[in-house]
């Protein structure tokens, strides 16, 4: 099939095989590579390449894997939530009550987490929460309490906390930029028809700032299920997660088949979860309009 | 009639800048007011006052009796039309209009009929499960209209409500928001840059420039009498000539150059007999050009042509006459059988002395 492309379509396909190669080697590639190897298995040194869906038995079989994947489900809605809802009160107030002219410069205020690495913000949430740490110190030379508390590091409690703080700007942003898009004379409409600022910020600004809020429980979610260091450092013996789990297959128990079956397991249920959200909020926001 | 809004010595500073300077109206129930004027001048901050977007700096806001100072939009009885309709993007068109239903205490039913009722109203009948986003500019304008009108507000006020239309789209739109004004007998506030619009759909309108009120008057007045040389300027076209004039018992001896001389009333003085040098408004319908044969009822002088614009209904002519400054304008209507005049041509022009406002 000859077919002779227009000299349009031709520059159109020499712009785009950079980017597109690029996806290829990037996205693709090892994506693919990860699903091959959960079909492959671990021969002490070797990695036997014949087909098996071994790995996923195995998963499915030992009940550790499940409550692993629950933990991190679970520990990644809790940061979602917390996050978001600690967002949205932020992103509003420098979208509503800040000045115009200061806005760029709050934005810039809340980005300052990022300036310093992921690993000191989590080591620094250590020296926060630790047993000898600021808080507790603090508590006691209040005389509030008598001995430090122990819920507060090493355990899931501290990871939430801990991911919650890094992820609060990806989840600002998007809020933000949502309610900066509401045209401002439709809550001055909704006042007009009568409604307090209460039910004008529930019938109007909530509902069109949906695509921000969905926008962060996404890009909250997704990643902090893969998250392996803060549980590493902050989540104790009994703050680990599926994220862990993996890790260790691939570097210390060499059992880079399993592991990578594990990451699969995990993609799929948040790919599902995500999904399922996505839905809900569609149907939900079509069923209001 | 009775007096519905009261504004006394309102005054609005936007920092430094004062935006309403001394605000004193009355309007009355079942009037269509409109407020008139330049760009910036302060139309739309003295309706975001009435409907209690802004507060006052200095004076009082009254409503049917009640002042407003304290008291929010929500709570006010009067419904807006935005410049920018407002649509809520969400929503259907349906729920648009419905929207300020909620506390209404009105069942599922009556809802919906009431929201039929209002999209007939304004000939939207069967768009009520359109998506907002899915409607022409007009359309919009009418869901606003509608969402507006469906909670029988005592005012409504519509800002620029049709200064997004095209002119045929305006024109009808004009019509039916009088029409629909006589039906339902609420007080309507426009606010327009278009001195036309004003003229046409109003009972009275009040002219602003920079935050204060020039002139109040009903169409007719405001466009015969102007009360001053930026309203004369500002509604229609006035064509100015300096003359001179001397006081005499009921009025002043006029001497217009290059037109001659005549005696008129105090009255055609809006501010005042002045004697010495004055400014002479005269509207370019009021002047004629005299084709062959015609006789002038009044006046009449020498004239060339300077330009000639052709209308399809109307040809306005640039004309000089000695003496005058600035060439004259004159509305001529293209009636059967009179011709069109070149440039250049040499004519005469019939004037009449009661059309003069004097300065
Ligand atoms: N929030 C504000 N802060 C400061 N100045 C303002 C504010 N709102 C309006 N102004 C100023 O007040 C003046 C009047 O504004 P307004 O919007 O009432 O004009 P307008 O007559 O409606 O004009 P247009 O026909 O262009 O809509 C303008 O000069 C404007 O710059
Ligand atoms: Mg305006």
């Amino acid at each position: 099939m000859a077919t002779r492309f227009s000299s349009e379509q031709k520059r159109t396909m020499g712009l785009l095989t950079a980017p597109f190669t690029y996806a290829i080697l990037l996205l693709a590639v090892p994506l693919l590579a990860i699903v091959l190897f959960s079909f492959w298995t671990q021969d002490f040194m070797e990695v036997n390449t014949t087909f098996t869906l071994d790995n996923y038995r195995e998963i499915a079989e030992k009940p550790i894997y499940f409550s692993l994947l629950q933990r991190s489900l679970f520990v990644s809605f809790c940061v979602t939530l917390v996050t978001v809802v600690l967002a949205y009160p932020v992103a509003y107030f420098v979208s509503f009550k800040v000045q115009p002219s200061r806005k760029s410069l709050w934005l810039f205020l809340i980005t300052i987490p990022f300036w310093t690495s992921y690993l000191i913000r989590v080591f620094l949430w250590k020296v926060i929460l630790g047993y000898n740490g600021v808080i507790n110190s603090g508590l006691i030379n209040l005389g509030i309490i008598e001995e430090p508390l122990t819920f507060i590091l090493y355990n899931v409690n501290a990871v939430i906390i801990t991911l919650a703080h890094a992820f609060a700007p990806f989840a600002i942003l998007p809020i933000f930029v949502a309610l900066e898009k509401i045209d401002r004379s439709l809550l001055e409409a909704s006042q007009d028809l009568g409604e307090s600022k209460l039910m004008t910020f529930l019938r109007v600004t909530l509902p069109l700032s949906m695509p921000g809020l969905v926008a962060a429980v996404l890009i909250v979610f997704i990643p902090t299920i893969g998250d392996y260091v803060t549980p590493e450092l902050m989540g104790g013996a009994g703050g680990k997660l599926i994220a862990n789990m993996i890790q260790v297959q691939f570097l210390q128990l060499n059992n880079a088949p399993l592991g990578a079956a594990l990451a699969i397991v995990a993609m799929l249920s948040v790919t599902a979860i995500s999904l399922f959200f996505v839905f809900l909020n569609r149907r939900w926001l079509r069923g209001r309009s | 009639m009775s007096a519905l809004i009261q504004l006394t010595a309102v005054q609005k500073y936007y920092g430094d800048y004062h935006a309403l300077r001394d605000i004193n109206l009355t309007i009355n129930e079942g009037e269509f007011f409109s407020l008139l004027g330049p760009s910036g001048c302060g139309k739309t901050t003295l309706l975001r006052t009435i409907a209690g977007f802004e507060g006052v700096s200095e004076g009082a806001v009254m409503i049917a009796g009640k002042d407003m100072s304290d008291v929010p939009p929500n709570l006010r009885p009067t419904n807006m039309v935005f410049q920018s309709y407002a649509i809520f993007p969400h929503l259907s068109v349906a729920e648009n209009v419905a929207f300020g239903l909620r506390k209404s205490g009105m069942g599922k039913p009556e809802k919906a009929a009431a929201v039929k009722d209002a999209l007939n109203m304004v000939g939207l009948d069967g768009y009520g499960d359109r998506a907002a986003h899915a409607l022409s500019g007009g359309q919009r304008q009418r869901v606003a209209l509608a969402r507006a009108l469906i909670l029988k507000p005592k005012v409504l006020l519509l800002d620029e409500p049709l200064s997004a239309l095209d002119k045929k789209m305006r024109e009808h739109m004009q019509v039916e928001l009088i029409r629909l004004q006589r039906a339902v007998g609420i007080t309507f506030i426009l606010v327009t840059h278009d001195q036309e619009e004003a003229l046409v759909m109003s009972d009275r309108i009040a002219v602003m420039f920079e935050g204060e009120i020039g002139q109040l008057a009903d169409p007719e007045s405001l466009y015969r009498r102007p009360n001053s040389r930026r309203v004369a300027e500002f509604i229609g076209k006035m064509n100015f000539i300096n003359g001179t004039a001397s006081a005499t018992d009921e009025g002043a001896k006029l001497l217009v150059p290059g037109l001659g001389k005549c005696t008129i009333p105090a009255e055609q003085f809006p501010q005042g007999v002045t004697t010495g040098d004055v400014a002479i408004g005269i509207r370019p319908e009021t002047l004629a050009v005299l084709f062959e044969g015609d006789k002038a009822p009044r006046f009449e002088a020498e004239a060339v042509v300077d330009e000639v614009v052709y209308y399809g209904d109307m040809t306005y002519y640039d004309v000089r006459v000695a003496e005058v400054e600035k060439p004259l304008t004159i509305a001529m209507k293209n009636l059967i059988g009179r011709p069109v005049l070149d440039v250049g041509a040499k004519t005469r022009i019939a004037w009449d002395e009661r059309s003069l406002v004097v300065f």
